[in-house]
């Protein structure tokens, strides 16, 4: 223990800490390791069905914004990296700076949701919407129906983890604000930071599956 | 006890690079590869995450024991990928 100071942050259980960051570290990625064979799980089945019925496949994907894809990827990366900016401010002990960047982070999650929320209303209406409202012109429809389930599944269990995640990143702004966090002990700055980064990845990789299976013509 | 604190050009510059793997992945989509597509597709993914986990999630300045720990979740899912796959791709018919 440095001082009187920093030993205030450290659990009983802990020597240091640095042993309670790396601690707190750890069991984030071994969360995240559950995670990654939770998708990892979807992401099987949906190249299992893409290799099944490749033609149903492609001619399903036509029916994505590739634009409202794309910039919704945009948003992601840049809530990355003023998330990444929130932990830097953290680590330079800067508290109004962390606050900021965090809620920057979260207005642009809330654009992604609200993005999200415009394409999930449009396939609605186009009658894509796998038991529900499903009206599929064109062949294959049964097949393509199994790539409109894997879409809405993953991206809702995707934009299930970023309202999550929003929420997590409220809890630690209000902490910031109470003063919970010191140039010393940011912690749990960091490891919310590393589940949000998560959530980017898992999108790095939905949005050239679903929505570039087939783009040219 | 603080961590490697990483300028902020480096998140920009990795920032940028990302903007920049984004469009390329779209502008590729538009060129018929045939099975190259989903291929390329895949790698521009792998590194966009590469470069995420190494920069923004502070991999790259962690301890061993994080190495290990970052490494067995893809550990288990290129297990998974590849039991199913290799069950799957020696099928006639599905």
């Amino acid at each position: 223990m440095a001082n009187e100071h920093s030993s205030h942050y450290v659990a009983h259980q802990f020597d240091d800490l640095e042993q309670q960051k790396e601690a707190g570290t750890l069991g984030m990625w071994t969360f995240l390791a559950t995670e990654i064979l939770f998708f990892g799980g979807m992401f099987m089945a949906y190249f299992v069905y893409r290799f099944s019925y490749p033609d149903a496949f492609a001619a399903a994907s036509h029916y994505m914004d590739i634009l409202l894809g794309g910039i919704n990827t945009g948003v992601l990366l840049v809530s990355s990296l003023t998330m990444a900016l929130a932990v830097h401010a953290a680590q330079e002990g800067k508290r109004k700076q962390i606050i900021l960047f965090l809620i920057i982070t979260m207005v642009f999650g809330v654009t992604f949701l609200v993005i999200k929320g415009f394409e999930y209303h449009h396939k609605y209406v186009e009658h894509l919407v796998p038991g529900w409202n499903f009206e599929y012109k064109g062949p294959n429809a049964g097949k393509a129906e199994i790539y409109f389930i894997l879409y809405f599944v993953m991206t809702g269990f995707h934009a299930l983890h970023l309202i999550i995640g929003i929420g997590v990143l409220s809890v630690i702004a209000m902490m910031t604000a109470r003063g919970n966090f010191t140039k010393e002990y940011y912690s749990p700055v960091e490891v919310s930071g590393l589940y949000w980064h998560f959530i980017d990845i898992v999108w790095i990789f939905l949005y050239p599956l679903l929505y570039l299976i087939h783009v040219h013509k | 006890m603080n961590g490697h604190v990483v300028s902020r050009k480096v998140y920009y510059f990795i920032f940028a690079a990302l903007m920049v793997l984004l469009i390329l992945t779209i502008s590729m989509a538009y060129f018929d590869l045939g099975p190259f597509n989903v291929i390329i597709a895949l790698v521009i993914a792998i590194i966009k995450a590469t470069l995420v986990i190494l920069y923004f999630m502070h991999v790259r300045y962690g301890s061993r024991v994080t190495w290990v720990f970052v490494s067995a979740g893809f550990f288990w899912l290129i297990i998974m990928f590849t039991l199913t796959m290799s069950d799957f791709v020696t099928r006639f018919s599905f």
